[in-house]
Parts: C-alpha cells; structure tokens; sequence
C-alpha cells in the first residue's frame, strides 16, 4: 500500500480518535466553573454533588484526550518529517506554546480537581475548576493556530522550500484563527452540555436524584442552547472566511462546479466529481451567495477556476460539510424545544424529549468530526494550503510496512481503550450524583 | 536581543532543562509503574502506590510533551530526522505512554479488566524507562545518517552496546528514584521494601554507570576529554552513595532529592559530551548541531519569551500542586 495514504489513515484515525475527547472537555469543564459558581452563590449542596459527579466524568474523559493526544505530538516527526522540515519554524512554537501555557496548567490542576477536594480550601477548588476549563480553552486556542496556518498560512517567507517565520502575530492570528478557534469551542460547549443533558434526562426517566437532575438539566441546557444559537452565527463566519481565503475549498462545500452570479445553496444532493455533476441535487437559489456575499447575485467561484491537481476532493467535503450542518441546525431545534419546556415547567414530565436527549449522545460527536473532516479533506492536496503538498510531507524514511503495522496497533488499542472508556463512564454515570460518588474523595485527607 | 547563536545555545540548554525536568518528576511515577509488582504485595500497597503517583503523573508527563514540543520548534530538523528515524521504537513508546495513561483510571472503574490495566501500568512504565535510555544512546553515541540528513539504519541499528549501556543505566536510574519516592509516600511494609529496593537499585546504577562509562571510553573516545562531563560524573557518585547513605538512616526526602541530583548529574554529562550536536553522525559532518538543525532566530526569540513568561509560572503552580499531596499516601484517594 502506498505509504502517503497509510500516513494520511493513521493520522486520520489518531486526531479523528482523539478529538472525541478534547471537545467533552470544554464543555464538561465550563459546566464544572458554572456549577461551582452556582454552589457558591446558592450555597445548595445538590450544586456540590453535581459538581463531584461531573468533575468523576470530566477525568475519565481527560485522561483518555491526554493518552490519545501523545501520539499527535510525535506524529509530524514519526510520519510527517518533511512537513516538520519544512514548516518547523513555524508550526512547532504553537505546539511547544501549548504545552507550556496549558497541558501543565489542565493536567495539574485536574490532579486537584480530582484527588484535592478535601485537601485543599473551597476557593483553592473553584480556582482550580477556573484554571482547568483556562487550561483547556488555551489548549483549543494553539492547536487552532497550529491548524489554521495549514490552512491560511501568513506572517511568514520562504527561504529557499523552507518557510521562516517573519512576524509571529500575524502567523499565529492568521486569518482563519479566531473564527475557527470561536467555532470549535461552541462546538466543545455543545458536546459537553448535550453529554450533561443526557445524563440528566437518564436520571429523570429512571426517577433518580430528581432535584439534582432538574438542577444539571437547567444548567446544562442554558448552555447548550444558547451555543446553538450561538453556533449558527460562528459557522456562518466561518463560511464566509473559507470563501475568501480558500474558495476552492468552499467550492467543495458546495459542490459548487462552475463560477456563478447568484449562487445556490445546495440542501441535498450526491456530488459526481468524474461528470462535474451534482445528482439529485435540491437547492435554494441564490442562497449561497446570499449567504457569504449578503447579495443574491454576488459571485461564487467554482471548482473550475482551479487547476485540477489543486482541487480538493468533492464528495467528501460536500457530504461532511452538510452532514455538519443538519446537526446544527437539530442542536438549535433541540435547545429551543428544550427552553419552551423548561419554561412550561413540562421538561421533567415530557418523557419523549428526555428519550431523544440519550439518543442525540452521538450528534455532536459526529458535528464535530464531520467538520473537522470538511475543513481538513477540503484543504487538500495540501498540507500547508499552497505552500507544501500532503504527497510531499510524509517521511522518506519510514516504510509502508512499518506505518501499516504501527496502524493495526493503533486501531487495536483505541478500540480496547474506546470500549473500556464507554464501560467506565456508564459506571460513573450510574452511580449517580451524591450518594455513593463522594465517597472516593474522602479517602487522601 | 541575542545573537542567533546564543539563542540557539540557550535553547540546547532550556531543551536539556525540560528533559531533565521530566526525567526527575516522571522519572518517579514510571519507576513506581515498573516497580510495582515488586514493591506492591497486598491491595492496599497496590492503591497506596497509585494514589501516590494518581495525582502528579499526568503533569509529569508534560514535561515531556513541553521537550518534544520545545525540540520541534527550535531544532525542527533534529525533531524529524529522529522521531521519522527511530519511528518503530517510538510507536512502542508510545504505545506504552497510551495505555499506561488510561491503565490508573481503567484499573479503578473497569473492574473486568482490572489485571490487564495493572499490566499495563507496569508494562507501560517498564518499557518506556527502557528505551529512553537507548534512544539517547543513540543520539549521543551516533547513528548512520545520510546526505539529505535522514536516518540511514534500521531498528535494529538502534540496539548496539553504547545505547542498550544508555538504556539499562536510565532504567536503573529511572527504577531506583521511583523507589525513593515510593518511601517516601509509604508507611510500615511498604515503606521498609521501598527502602530495601532503592539500596539495591544504587548498586545496580552504579554497575550500570561504570558500564556506560566504560562504552562511551570505547565507542565515544573523544568525550572523554570533557572536563565538565567528568566534573558531573563525579556529582554521580557523590550522590550515588550520599543517596545509598540516606537510605539506610532512613532520610527519605533527603534520598529522593539526592536521587534527583544524581540523575540530573548524568544530564550534565549528556549535555557536556553531546554539545553542540543534537543527533551525532557516524558520519561527523553530517551530525545534526544546534547550528544547521535549527529554527530561525525569530522563531528562537519568540520561543524564548514564550518560556520565560511560561514556565516559571508553571514552576509555581507544579511545586502548589506537590504541597497540595505531600505527605504519606493513602490508599483509595481520588476514588483509586
């Protein structure tokens, strides 16, 4: 097998892995500050119980991003080493920046949030809630710039095929950093608050804890909806800056083949990338340009202004970018209906809501990694958009052979580790809050 | 600021910092993970091993992340030649780092598989303690290397006798401070085993240093005319039997700190012989150096003052963290 794809395979499934976790925490960590907060205000120990409960989740959830995260910093050396002679002047500090500023800052902290709770004072805890959900927002942050300079690289030149770093804040502040940064935190706040309302509404239906249910469920769900909403205005952001920076890309999206005057906004349809065609195609004429030019006739490049070889595959994008979308557009239903009942005072009693919240477990997972993939599949050919090609990033040293093997290990062991993971947080999430959950944290005093 | 070429030397040193900085914090939990069948008899040695390493380890463990994340972004061709050259013996690095990371909170709460994750949190220990020490080797005592710079030999390349000495002498070193730390967290049984296994391991390091000694004398002739390697070498045999002293008078904190001096002092040898080449070729002129392996002196600058703004605080806030947890270990903390 051709060892480019298997490098592209394995990074694929290590940061497609991995990305499961990081998003849970940026939201487990920022209803792990809400709740402290609330428990401070209200003195209400049911605040205090959720708060043990979650903080139980939020490690096993931690830990499985930190052992699947060790493998991303090595694997620009292990598999990409000409992509790190390369661009290493560049795309090393933000990675060396992260974790300085925050792997030490979540890991030791979390150790408190964990093993410290009656070791040390209550503001101490709440300010270590605070530096855990810093740590993992900055953690966001530089693997945002690190990524976005692949995909709009600036504040650099080129010496000789080397690019050398010419003004730091422009090469980290790149112009698709700050939205994309924005647009997968919201997207973390929704992962982790959709989790917290699915185990709340787990506990209701089972007719347990029922004041601390009401009381995460709440909680949970002023978050998730209002980052739905807030969502919908980050993506479009978003969408408007991947038409400018990168329009082929956007062309992708869109299955977008010829330029247009008046683009359309393409709801359904399978791209046929050999016929430049789109089948069964429903669309929304005008849409498109609406949306990224706010005028119906602006102009929307298609995939035939760019030369062949520096297209981004179609189908791929295309069914991710949408699939993306739907859920958005799902999690802003979800969070509406949500609010409507809890204003209505109906939410604990509405069974077929709370049935449906541990369905949607999986949606924002998949939001998530469905968007990821667009943003990544729709960058190629390139590694580092117009500067470096994935084909000529790999490794010359390392053979196919031997990425095929550390491939099946790989998948062996995050299946082992994926299976064992679901067994234990189920478990913690039986136990329930209160109860028996304080029990663990008595133990260190 | 500076000249490209201090730059490039402060980072040789702040790179040296962070490794060995890793080395004495994780040095001690993957010690304890190797150990544990072998100071662990019943339950509650088990879970008071765990609880003494359950809150510490991953912090640790950054220090590692922060070295390879630091060796990327100044010496980004050293970076690629060895994490590309040595690619099978880091997948089982990292392997090993994978499960060992989950295997304390999979033990706790997946109580199926209870035996498989204790496995692999010694496993995971064992392993990496090894072949750091051969990786190093390596790096130190010389690898093929070609024209365009890229490793030139294969895994088995790796396993010659200068590393494997490099390797049994960091798992030693690595094995004999986790025991320090192991009496120092621990009471009654536990604690006298503890203390009665880092005599024993002071021997075996000391075996494994003259060992090492003698294979850099044959292989490396040259570092042998290093006036500070030899100055350090002696700080490791001080310490070595300070150490073994404080052990047997039962100073356990005084151990462990002298168990700290000497690993940090055999950092001061790798740093003496080594500079200023980061990956030595067999080849001379085609050895990796701080000068044609590294970042331009903007990115060394910027780099700079990323780590002088960071890591004192990361300093504080890690030694609030230790004085959090000292104290002797309990079984069960954090729900272990």
């Amino acid at each position: 097998m051709d060892a480019v794809l298997l490098a592209r395979l394995q990074f694929g499934l290590t940061a497609g892995f991995h990305f499961l976790f990081p998003p849970t925490t940026l939201g487990l960590s920022l209803l792990v500050v809400v709740i402290e907060a609330l428990y401070l205000r209200t003195k209400n120990e049911a605040y205090k119980e959720l708060s043990v409960y979650l903080v139980k989740i939020l490690g096993t959830v931690f830990v499985m991003g930190v052992a699947t995260g060790i493998a991303l910093e090595f694997a620009f050396g292990n598999n990409w080493a000409a992509y790190s002679r390369t661009v290493g002047d560049i795309f090393g500090a933000p990675l060396a920046a992260e974790a300085v500023f925050s792997f030490f800052l979540e890991s030791v902290f979390l150790g408190i949030l964990v093993f410290g709770r009656d070791r040390v004072s209550p503001k101490t805890y709440r300010l270590s809630a605070f530096l855990v959900f810093l740590g993992a927002h900055l953690s966001g942050l530089w693997i945002i710039v690190a990524n976005s300079w692949m995909q709009t690289p600036a504040g650099f030149r080129m010496e000789g095929d080397r690019a050398v770093l010419a003004d730091f804040w422009q090469a980290a502040l790149n112009p698709s950093t700050v939205v994309r940064f924005v647009h997968t935190i919201l997207g973390g706040w929704i992962t982790g608050a959709l989790v917290a309302m699915a185990i709340a509404a787990w506990l209701m239906l089972k007719g347990r804890a029922a004041g601390k249910a009401a009381l995460l469920m709440k909680t949970s769900l002023a978050v998730f909806a209002a980052a739905a909403v807030l969502q919908l205005g980050s993506g479009h952001a978003h969408s408007i800056q991947v038409t400018r920076t990168q329009p082929e890309k956007m062309a992708a999206f869109e299955a977008l083949w010829k330029t247009e005057d008046g683009a359309p906004f393409t709801v359904f349809g399978i791209p046929d990338e050999k016929n430049e065609r789109t089948l069964l195609a429903v669309r929304i004429p005008k849409m498109l340009s609406l949306l990224v030019h706010f005028d119906p006739n602006g102009r929307v490049l298609g995939l035939e202004e760019f030369a062949r070889d520096e297209r981004p595959p179609v189908f791929l994008p295309f069914a991710s970018y949408h699939v993306m979308i739907l859920f958005g557009v799902v999690f802003i239903l979800l969070g509406a209906v949500g609010v409507w009942l809890l204003a209505r005072k109906k939410l604990a009693s509405s069974r077929r809501y709370l049935k449906f919240l541990l369905f949607a477990v999986p949606l924002p997972y998949l939001a998530n990694e469905t968007g990821w993939i667009a943003a990544e599949v729709g960058r190629q050919p390139w590694a580092v958009y117009k500067i470096l090609r994935t084909s000529d990033a790999v490794s010359a040293t390392v053979p196919a052979g031997n990425i095929l093997f550390s491939l099946i290990l790989f998948t062996a062991i995050y299946a082992l580790i994926a299976v064992a993971g679901l067994t234990v947080l189920l478990r913690t999430v039986r136990g329930g809050p209160g109860d028996a959950a304080t029990a663990g944290t008595k133990g260190g005093a | 600021m500076f000249a490209w070429n201090v730059l490039q030397d402060i980072w040789f040193l702040l790179i040296g910092v962070l490794l060995a900085g890793y080395a004495i914090l994780d040095g001690f939990d993957l010690g304890i993970g190797a150990l544990f069948p072998f100071l662990a008899r019943t339950e509650d040695d088990k879970r008071t091993l765990i609880a003494a390493v359950g809150p510490v380890w991953d912090g640790n463990e950054v220090w590692l992340l922060a070295g390879g994340g630091a060796l990327f972004a100044a010496f980004p061709m050293a970076y690629a030649t060895v994490f590309s050259g040595f690619y099978l013996a880091l997948m089982l690095v990292l392997f090993a780092l994978i499960l060992r990371a989950v295997s304390l909170e999979f033990r706790a709460h997946d109580p199926a598989r209870k035996r498989f994750w204790e496995a692999a949190f010694v496993g995971g220990s064992a392993l990496p303690a090894l072949l750091f020490g051969v990786a190093l080797g390596n790096v130190v005592g010389g690898v093929p290397i070609d024209a365009r710079s890229e490793f030139a030999g294969t895994f088995f390349t790796l396993l010659r006798p200068l590393p494997l000495s490099f390797g049994l002498l960091g798992l030693c070193a690595i094995l004999m401070h986790g025991a320090a730390y192991a009496a120092l967290k621990s009471e009654g049984d536990l604690l006298a085993r503890a203390r009665k296994t880092a005599r024993v391991l002071a021997i075996a390091f000391a075996a494994a240093f003259a060992l090492s000694l003698a294979m850099v004398w044959i292989y490396l002739p040259a570092a042998v005319r290093s006036v500070p390697a030899w100055v350090f070498a002696a700080f490791v045999w001080l310490s070595l039997a300070l150490f073994a002293a404080a052990v047997k008078k039962g100073r356990d904190g005084r151990a462990f700190a002298l168990s700290s001096a000497a690993f940090l002092s055999l950092w001061g040898i790798v740093g003496a012989i080594q500079y200023p080449n980061l990956v030595r070729a067999a080849v001379p002129e085609r050895s990796l150096t701080i000068a044609n392996a590294s970042s331009s002196a903007l990115t060394l600058k910027v780099m700079l003052l990323i780590a002088l703004i960071g890591m004192p605080v990361v300093i504080g806030y890690t030694i609030f963290a230790f004085r959090v947890f000292k104290g002797k270990a309990r079984p069960g903390a954090g729900g272990y």
